[in-house]
């Protein structure tokens, strides 16, 4: 009942946001909450199917990439023929959901024949492949010198830009506004479908091929099966991902180097708020993009307030954020392998304890059984 | 034929390099099981000791003191993080290294500021003329470099006390450590070996013979193809990394010429994801038994 509560009123305050913040930081919201629906996502195949990916980068490209041509025009632009199929954009953004996930479930030879750490390092290659197809393929991608602008989002014509005027009790909805409520209603969809997968018959099949292929398998759950769609709706999250990511950055542009925002070094981000979430934790996955995405974003925002630009010398707001959580990660492993959720589930049990409230939570006694180091469940 | 003589001995060279950071990477592996994802770090460590000293020190104190700075980042890394995590499986660890990998790569690049500095290696941008072929002379003295290291390595594995007890722990840690083999003085030497090969390392590859790049993230990205090459030779298998980073050193020379240079960056990594699809464990690796 209290933790419901908490959960409508967390919502609330979201709703109530753009009202009290202004546009800059609106936009590092939106920023966590793109690395909020890819966490989710990574933290299903990581922490709940037991499979190491570092290929939520290349799901991320190929979901932006797939939104762009699904929902862009054929058109000379520049130096580069594009090639777009017009599509409505609520139609690319299911399409581009749906052809990411099909990419992941490409993957599931390999992943089937290998797992763990092989399995993380042989998802490498596809960061690579990303970053080569995304030069190759200027005719989608745009090409990484110029990129290619996405269509903007648009439902049954209303579309998430500045175009138009709308004003709700007051407050002007432009771009960041609109993209706001857009981008909260994916991230709660995102995250109950998540939670309704762990829940059921699906996230129990994830967690015993986790724990155990061999004994999965000898309980009737098709270790193969299992492992593809584990990897399949992460990487339908990643694709999704992507699609926020490019809305939110008005631009699709493919990586020049091996250092860029759809490069090895992005995939590592997502791993990182995965960890320091807790593995396999929905709720924690949120609060690690909230670390990972949200430091860097809103430092900037407070040092351009401040006039701190040029006086950090060399900590600019991204460098000090790769510090918090290169050295949160390494924490956490050392100190608490179950992340922030077992700290958050250990305060509540203490809380719990304290009041003397009889456990009244569905999934009952999981809940409170202190997890294995690095596996917890929800 | 003399463009084809020209890129696999430029090939060899490349894959000398690759075998020194691949070996390193699976004596770690070997020692202490753990997916050392921060080796290119230990790289960046050489590389950036390397550069601040070469004014004042001249290149070989410079590069010795690279070298020494890399295996002691590497040992620091072992005895202050990993040596304390015994708790956490090697899936924890390997996502330590991570983290590791993250800070050290951000301070190194703080320190750098805009600047991108070659080594100035004496054997760099002169290249020699063999029999009417001009080779690039990083990639003859890599070979040589690489041959003298990888085979006073295998010869200190097979003879030395060090090497013996390396392999008996490999084989079975709890019966070495009942043999009395100090556990802890094996994984150390094992990161410090591991991090001084990544020291000699980046002295080829911060070169214009080599990446055409100075010490930067492309660097980072190079170092990284160490990966492929441990997997494909079978990540705990010593010889294997030395054939994994031939292999990726002549797919690399051979693609960039033949295909497309950014082709030769993922074409390493198509090798090793078809070698994982055809042997799961790479080419020498151990096949992972399950016991049910």
């Amino acid at each position: 009942m209290l933790r419901t509560l908490g959960w409508v009123a967390l919502l609330l305050v979201l709703l109530a946001l753009p009202f009290y913040i202004g546009p800059g930081l609106l936009s590092a919201g939106q920023y966590v909450m793109i690395g909020a629906v890819g966490a989710v996502g990574l933290t299903l195949v990581i922490g709940q199917a037991g499979q190491l990916s570092l290929a939520h980068a290349f799901f991320l490209l190929v979901g932006g990439t797939t939104y762009a041509v699904l929902a862009g025009e054929t058109e000379q632009a520049g130096a580069e023929f594009i090639y777009g199929l017009s599509l409505p954009p609520s139609i690319a953004l299911i399409g581009a959901v749906v052809v990411t996930g099909l990419f992941g479930l490409a993957f599931a030879p390999v992943a089937g024949r290998l797992s763990g750490i092989y399995l993380g390092l042989a998802t490498l290659a596809l960061v690579f492949l990303g970053f080569y197809l995304g030069q190759a393929l200027p005719m989608l991608t745009g090409g990484a010198s110029s990129g290619r602008v996405p269509e903007p989002f648009a439902l049954f014509g209303f579309e998430f830009s500045n175009e138009g005027y709308l004003s709700v009790l007051g407050l002007p909805m432009r771009r960041a506004e609109r993209l706001w409520y857009l981008f909260l209603v994916l991230t709660v969809i995102a995250f109950l479908l998540a939670r309704g997968a762990v829940k059921s018959r699906v996230g129990r099949a994830w967690r015993a091929v986790r724990d155990n292929e061999t004994a999965a398998g000898v309980m009737g759950v098709n270790v193969l099966r299992v492992k593809a769609g584990a990897f399949a709706v992460s990487a339908a999250y990643g694709g999704l991902a992507g699609v926020m990511f490019v809305l939110w950055l008005g631009l699709l542009k493919p990586d020049e180097s091996e250092f860029g925002s759809f490069g090895l070094n992005v995939s590592i981000a997502f791993l990182a708020m995965v960890i320091i979430g807790g593995m396999g934790s929905i709720p924690g996955a949120v609060i690690g993009a909230l670390v990972v995405f949200g430091t860097p974003q809103i430092l900037t925002v407070f040092a351009s307030q401040l006039g701190l630009g040029s006086a950090l010398g060399g900590f600019s707001p991204v460098v000090i954020s790769l510090y918090v959580y290169g050295i949160a990660v390494i924490v956490v492993v050392l100190f608490e392998p179950g992340g922030l959720a077992a700290i958050g589930r250990r305060l509540s049990t203490a809380a719990s304890r304290r009041t003397s409230r009889p456990d009244t939570n569905a999934t009952g006694a999981t809940e409170h059984r202190s997890a294995p180091p690095g596996k917890d469940e929800t | 034929m003399g463009t084809f003589f020209q890129l696999v001995v430029n090939g060899l060279g490349k894959g000398a390099v690759y075998a020194l950071l691949a070996l390193g990477f699976v004596i770690i592996f070997k020692a202490t099981e753990v997916i050392n994802f921060a080796h290119g770090s230990l790289v960046l460590v050489g590389g950036y000791i390397t550069v601040i000293t070469v004014d004042d020190l001249g290149f070989v104190l410079a590069a010795a003191l690279g070298i020494a700075a890399a295996g002691v980042a590497a040992l620091l890394i072992e005895r202050l993080l990993i040596s304390r995590a015994r708790n956490a499986d090697d899936f924890a660890l390997a996502l330590l290294t991570i983290g590791v990998d993250v800070v050290i790569v951000e301070d190194v690049f703080r320190r750098l500021g805009t600047t991108v500095p070659y080594l100035g290696a004496p054997w760099d941008a002169a290249p020699i003329t063999v029999a009417g072929v001009t080779l690039f002379r990083t990639q003859l003295v890599a070979m040589i470099v690489g041959l003298v290291l990888i085979s006073a390595f295998f010869l200190a594995f097979k003879f030395t006390n060090w090497g013996i007890a390396m392999r008996a722990q490999a084989e079975n840690r709890e019966a070495a450590a009942l043999m009395g083999i100090r556990s802890s003085r094996v994984t150390a030497t094992a990161w410090l070996v591991a991090g001084a090969l990544a020291g000699v390392a980046v002295l080829f590859i911060v070169t214009q013979d080599f990446s055409g790049t100075g010490l930067s993230r492309s660097t980072h990205a190079i170092a990284f193809a160490a990966f492929p090459a441990a997997v494909i030779g079978g990540l705990d298998s010593t010889a294997g990394a030395v054939v994994g980073g031939i292999v990726v050193g002549l797919t690399q020379a051979l693609t960039e010429v033949y295909v497309s240079i950014p082709f030769a960056k993922v074409a390493v990594f198509l090798v090793m994801l078809l070698v994982l699809v055809i042997k799961p464990s790479g080419l020498f690796g151990t096949r992972e038994l399950k016991r049910v």
